[in-house]
């Protein structure tokens, strides 16, 4: 199966700002995929590259084969979600679902009765005449989305479209985008730089970082089997320690905070004896006790502070300069104190290896 | 104690009216008594009844005015839209500092007192004036009459005015967020439909609030029309002007003004139904 969109050595630059290095992504037809990345990572460039509203410096984008080098944003049959919904504010939730079918000359009877079809798919029935100020921003958000939809375009692209909304509301959104995304099955880039966001909603996650993309994977890859150090840092709670191979085939590192480490996580790169690395252990895959625990690797800590969650908590502590941050479990916590000396400890499958 | 707290709540309540004070007698002396004063004028001068009133609602010469008047305002805000529109959509298009230097050419003609700008138009359009030299030196022998005209008087009312018509339209379209026109775009809309379906109701708001300001200012206007428009084509204003300073009919001035004063009203109580007054401060 090719790709249904397919970036190839995309660059952008601006006068000697380089915004995007040298972008090549191939996404299939009906896949979700996140860009995922700080801001001015180059996820929105990239975005309105394909959207038109850039012009690439270099390379080339094409849908199905066909190339839109020199298509306008008009012809493209892109559709778009904007952070801030973009609503058109003289015309009615309907209206402004029925506007890309204006000016695609579906007629008046027959286009509101598509964006009113279009709404109700959106959970929206019921709301059709009003206008968007009439309307919270859950409501504004799925008239946004009917309207980027109706259409019937052959990408949807969404610019960070949940930014605005509250903690609740914003998971209730994820879940509703999925669901409809799923039903009409259209291909779909969606920008973020929440992590969580990324993680329950995508097939597939792109790491953006400098204009250039670190990793391309699915959700649980990227937070297993993170490529780079800055995608092990960026995604989920990370404990990054500098060690040295010491014997590659058994997979052993001398690390001075830890001491010997073995490694042993699934999908580790090749090794090589005195190669310098960056250990990866997730915050979940430490235990706190109070004493060495037997057939797991040790060592001690000082705790600094501890963070409550109510159903875990993270204790921070150090070794010398190190940083160790342990996820527990919320029922732990209270036999734990600040200053306290304790051990803590995990096994070689924990511990991801990472190339410098 | 009870006494204090009772004076000390007293004194609350009177406080803010204690502020407000010299703004309100300022108003009521120098407004509201003035204004009562011009309708008790027009129904007991030279006596009593509503004499006056019925001359200006029943005089054809009245009703000539008052229509010439509404016309002319009409005429004046359209040029000014025509005019400012274009304007105003340049200044939002160009750089910030292109536009203020557009802005400053504009409201430094606004500052500009507009009795010195109509005498300007006078030199201009004179009968020696530059503009019937060119057309002279093109070779029209007899130059159609400029000054004293319909022409002259609403060129002149048109530059003094067109400012508050830029002005407000290029605050709305300003404002206007660039991902709605991105978005537009997105979803087809080229040139004429993203304008019409988009660009042009989003700008209405800044095209009703500067039309409102033009037209009622223009219904007022007194100096303009009077130095440089065709005696024939008075406006209301100057017909008050000639009742009062001529005739000394102090009544059918005030009459007139009145009646001048409650179109108005009605006018920006249409506009506040429609709008709100308060968009007109931005």
């Amino acid at each position: 199966m090719s790709a249904y969109l397919r970036l190839a050595g995309v660059n952008k630059t601006f006068g000697s700002f380089t915004a995007l290095g040298h972008i090549d992504l191939e996404v299939e037809k009906g896949e979700f995929v996140t860009f995922l990345g700080p801001s001015g990572s180059g996820k929105t460039t990239t975005l309105m590259v394909i959207a038109g509203f850039e012009q690439a410096t270099k390379g080339e984008i094409t849908v199905a084969d066909q190339s839109l080098a020199h298509l306008a944003p008009q012809e493209r049959n892109i559709g778009i979600v904007f952070q801030n919904y973009a609503l058109f504010p003289h015309k009615t939730a309907a209206e402004n679902v029925y506007f890309p079918l204006q000016m695609r000359k579906v007629g008046k009877k027959q286009g509101i009765r598509k964006a009113e079809e279009m709404l109700e798919l959106v959970g929206l029935a019921g709301f059709a005449h009003r206008l968007p100020k009439e309307l919270s921003g859950g409501q504004q958000q799925r008239v946004a989305l009917a309207r980027a939809l109706v259409f019937e375009p052959d990408l949807l692209l969404l610019d960070e479209p949940l930014g605005a909304l509250d903690k609740n509301l914003r998971e209730q959104m994820q879940i509703e985008i999925k669901r409809i995304q799923k039903r009409l099955g259209v291909t779909t880039i969606f920008v973020t730089h929440d992590q969580t966001e990324a993680m329950s909603m995508s097939d597939r996650i792109v790491v953006f970082s400098n204009g250039a993309i670190e990793q391309a994977a699915a959700p649980l890859d990227i937070y297993h089997r993170p490529a780079t150090r800055f995608v092990a840092d960026f995604i989920g709670e990370s404990n990054l320690l500098e060690a040295t191979v010491t014997d590659a085939a058994s997979g052993k590192a001398q690390s001075p905070v830890l001491g010997e480490v073995t490694c042993g996580a699934e999908g580790l790169p090749p090794l090589t004896d005195d190669q310098a690395v960056t250990l990866l252990i997730r915050p979940e895959h430490l235990k706190l006790s109070r004493e060495p625990k037997e057939g797991r690797q040790n060592a001690q800590m000082v705790i600094e502070t501890i963070v409550n969650y109510g159903d875990n908590a993270v204790v921070i502590g150090h070794v010398g300069d190190q940083q160790i941050r342990v996820r527990v479990p919320g029922a732990d916590v209270v036999i734990l104190k600040e200053g306290d000396s304790c051990h803590f400890s995990w096994t070689a499958d924990a511990v991801f290896v990472l190339d410098k | 104690m009870g006494l204090s707290l009772s004076a000390l709540a007293e004194r609350k309540t009177l406080w803010p009216w204690l502020l407000l004070a010299p703004l309100t007698i300022y108003l009521a002396l120098f407004f509201l008594v003035p204004l009562v004063e011009v309708v008790i004028m027009s129904v007991t001068e030279p006596r009593p009844g509503l004499a006056n009133y019925e001359k200006v609602l029943t005089g054809s010469l009245y009703r000539k005015v008052f229509l010439n008047t509404f016309g002319t305002a009409l005429l004046v805000t359209l040029c000014c839209l025509l005019v400012g529109y274009p304007l105003a959509y340049l200044m939002s298009t160009v750089s910030k500092r292109a536009a203020m230097g557009i802005l400053l050419l504009i409201t430094m003609s606004f500052w500009t007192s507009f009795l010195v700008r109509t005498y300007a138009w006078m030199v201009l359009l004179g009968n020696n004036g530059p503009v019937v030299w060119l057309m002279q030196t093109l070779g029209i022998a007899e130059p159609p009459p400029l000054l004293f005209t319909r022409l002259s008087s609403t060129l002149a009312m048109v530059h003094i005015l067109a400012p508050y018509m830029i002005m407000n339209i290029y605050t709305v379209m300003q404002k206007i967020d660039p991902s709605l026109i991105r978005s537009a775009e997105s979803m087809g809309a080229y040139g004429k439909s993203l304008f019409r379906h988009v660009y042009l109701p989003l700008t209405a708001p800044g095209i009703a609030n500067g039309s409102v300001l033009v037209f009622v200012i223009c219904l007022g206007f007194y100096v303009t029309p009077v130095l440089l428009g065709s005696p024939r084509e008075q406006m209301a204003a100057g017909l008050i002007g000639n009742q009062i300073e001529q005739f000394l009919a102090f009544g059918l001035g005030s009459a007139m003004s009145i009646v001048l004063l409650v179109v108005t009203l009605v006018i920006l109580g249409i506009y506040h139904r429609r709008f709100g007054l308060d968009k007109l401060y931005g």
